[in-house]
């Protein structure tokens, strides 16, 4: 059995209600990183199209899955919903409001509301400073608590939350272990209340009886507090157990979104299928006999995309007509929604 | 949440403290050279703050009845051409080059760490332009760009420091924006962005501890760099004047007339010269050691 499966069984939707207004909504976001070249006179060569049209939404309480190869654009995503970077074109709205038209003040209100927990424990927090200090500043700067003690006791609460002695507020990052660190990230985090957070790769950098314990709390704060996660990572048992929805990435594109059992039990995209029969099976007779669907190639660059659909290169399915068109994400069936003419026989 | 309890538990078990005593233990036994280091610094400030106690004679007063004289149990380290006692000269000294040393390093390694990082965390238009107003800074040799402000600025131990100092900046600057380029790109300053802080905070609460490593290294060459531009200036007649006692002037007078019949009058503030430096510089490296966090368990 995989990590994810011997951990409890949590893939019902609890907390979110697929009808409600959703907290995140996402609509044709493009990132585009301009290639330079020169010394003196810098001219534009070309662009990365590191995202290309991404649009999905996320409700309140639910787990949206992001998966896909390294370097499709999965953290990219991330990174402009926390704003780290500007996107090209598309937008980006949270609790019905646009984030790029924000003034400071509501960006500020904004930078409350979503959060972000990094892949790497041992660089996403400053060596240089506490852990008392790594998660009280927020408190502080934000204006949250003012009163110093108060702040501490707060911050030895959210440390126990997350599993970790509270006496660890007066010691520096180096000193914990990376699933400590980890907790750590989490603490932080939390701290500002926050109503959704990106978790990008945050368990990928864990061993695997470390990632099991931080999935589980961050089930359990997600039980507890009611916030949307959006879940960026590449390893599918864990997607699997942790997720609501799972998208699938490729080349900066989605190509298929659905619920978690339904993607994982009949997926439909040739990518997302190719994809899952790369997970290994735990079991050595199975794995034998079992059909594998390898690809042939390699991903294309970003900075110079396929023609119609960016997958048509390596489809087992492609036509002429991939070649040209390029597909949109469409209903396959209710909750269902994938970017294939084919399949959909279209 | 009865399994995290347990875990907390656990915790209390490694969370011994440590007291000062044992960090100090600790450096001794650790970095032996970095405290003979730390014991010429504190020799070299203790001989500027008490010079006026430690002296034997007034460093400014001629004696021509001992002009000259060899080291002997009236003066320690001799004489000069006036007769003054060059033991006394080089203590008060000593408070000449700390002043004009301490305030030249720690000015030109700070403004030099505020527009390296700033250059770098910024990028784009703001870097370009720093950049090219540092490699002109850098392209004159430093004693002739101090040169230049001192004959602008005139003589005395003010225009000496701006003019020991504005050199010092660039070099830093150049040093401290490679450094801060990679600390830029670290998680911890995308999550403070994402925490909604300012770029000042991050500036200077994520960024700039950072580089303590290059600054604090650039800052403990500069004590030297800056102690030996003093003496280059005296030494040239654009430092510090007579009588005021300073190492490169008597270094200046001794040397020129005096290094065969009389080579006290040399060798003693020469001697000063290189042990500040020295120590400053091993004091330096022990200090960036110990003041990073990740090597101070090792």
């Amino acid at each position: 059995m995989s990590v994810a499966e011997t951990m409890r069984d949590g893939n019902s939707l609890a907390n979110a209600d697929a009808n409600a207004e959703p907290l995140l909504r996402v609509e044709g976001l493009k990132m585009h990183f301009p290639v330079t070249e020169g010394l003196f006179m810098r001219r534009t060569v070309g662009h990365v199209k590191a995202v290309d049209g991404v649009s999905f939404s996320v409700a309140p309480g639910e787990t949206l899955g992001l998966v896909g190869e390294s370097g499709c654009g999965k953290t990219t995503v991330g990174r402009c919903i926390l704003r780290l970077e500007n996107p090209t074109a598309g937008k980006v709205s949270f609790a019905g409001r646009d984030v790029a038209g924000m003034t400071m003040g509501e960006m500020t209100e904004l930078r409350q509301d979503v959060q972000v927990i990094f892949q790497d424990p041992f660089s996403s927090l400053n060596p240089r400073m506490k852990i008392g200090t790594i998660i009280g500043e927020p408190l502080r700067v934000h204006g949250i608590i003012k009163d110093a003690t108060e702040r501490r006791e707060r911050v030895a609460e959210l440390l126990r939350l997350c599993g970790l002695n509270p006496r660890f507020a007066d010691r520096y990052p180096h000193e914990m272990s990376g699933g400590q660190r980890q907790r750590v990230g989490i603490a932080r985090a939390l701290s500002v209340n926050p109503k959704f957070i990106v978790c990008d790769e945050a368990v990928s950098a864990l061993d695997v009886s470390i990632q099991a314990q931080i999935i589980n709390l961050l089930e359990d704060l997600q039980e507890q507090f009611n916030f949307s996660y959006l879940f960026i990572a590449h390893d599918l048992s864990v997607v699997r157990h942790l997720c609501h929805r799972v998208a699938v990435m490729y080349l900066g594109k989605i190509v298929e979104l659905a619920d978690c059992d339904e993607l994982f039990d009949n997926p439909q995209h040739p990518y997302t299928q190719a994809l899952l029969s790369a997970v290994p099976v735990p079991d050595p007779t199975t794995e034998e006999t079992r059909s594998h669907q390898i690809l042939e190639g390699e991903v294309p660059s970003p900075m110079a995309p396929p023609p119609g659909c960016v997958f048509h290169p390596r489809c087992t399915r492609a036509t002429e007509a991939c070649t040209r068109d390029i597909p949109e994400l469409q209903e396959f069936t209710p909750g269902h929604t994938l970017a294939c003419p084919i399949v959909l026989g279209k | 949440m009865a399994v995290n309890e347990t875990y907390i538990e656990i915790q209390d078990e490694v969370l011994a403290e440590r007291t000062w005593g044992s960090v100090a233990k600790d450096l001794i036994r650790r970095q032996p050279l970095g405290a003979a280091g730390g014991l010429v610094v504190i020799l070299m400030i203790s001989a500027a703050v008490f010079s006026n106690q430690i002296d034997m004679y007034d460093p400014e007063v001629n004696d021509f009845g001992a002009m000259l004289q060899a080291p002997s149990w009236d003066h320690l380290f001799g004489t000069d051409e006036f007769g003054r006692d060059i033991y006394s000269r080089i203590v008060h000294g000593a408070r000449t080059a700390m002043l004009v040393g301490f305030t030249a390093a720690i000015l030109g390694s700070t403004i030099g760490l505020l527009i390296g990082v700033t250059s770098a965390y910024f990028g784009g238009w703001v870097d370009i332009i720093i950049q090219r107003v540092v490699d002109i800074l850098i392209a004159f040799p430093s004693i002739i760009l101090a040169l230049a402000i001192v004959i602008i600025l005139g003589r005395g131990v003010g225009p000496v420091i701006v003019a020991i100092t504005i050199p010092l900046i660039p070099n830093c600057a150049r040093v401290v924006r490679s450094s801060a380029l990679a600390v830029r790109e670290i998680p911890y300053v995308d999550a403070a962005r994402a925490m909604g802080y300012g770029h000042v905070r991050i500036v200077l609460r994520y960024i700039s501890p950072n580089i303590m490593a290059p600054y604090l290294i650039m800052l403990t060459t500069f004590l030297g760099q800056a102690i030996l531009a003093e003496a280059s200036l005296s030494y040239l007649g654009l430092g510090v004047q007579e009588p005021t006692p300073a190492w490169g002037l008597m270094l200046k007078s001794g040397a020129e007339e005096y290094a065969e019949s009389a080579p006290w009058a040399v060798i003693f503030p020469g001697v000063a010269i290189s042990l500040a430096v020295f120590g400053f510089n091993l004091f330096g490296d022990a200090l960036r050691d110990v003041l990073d966090p990740k090597l101070r368990d090792r």
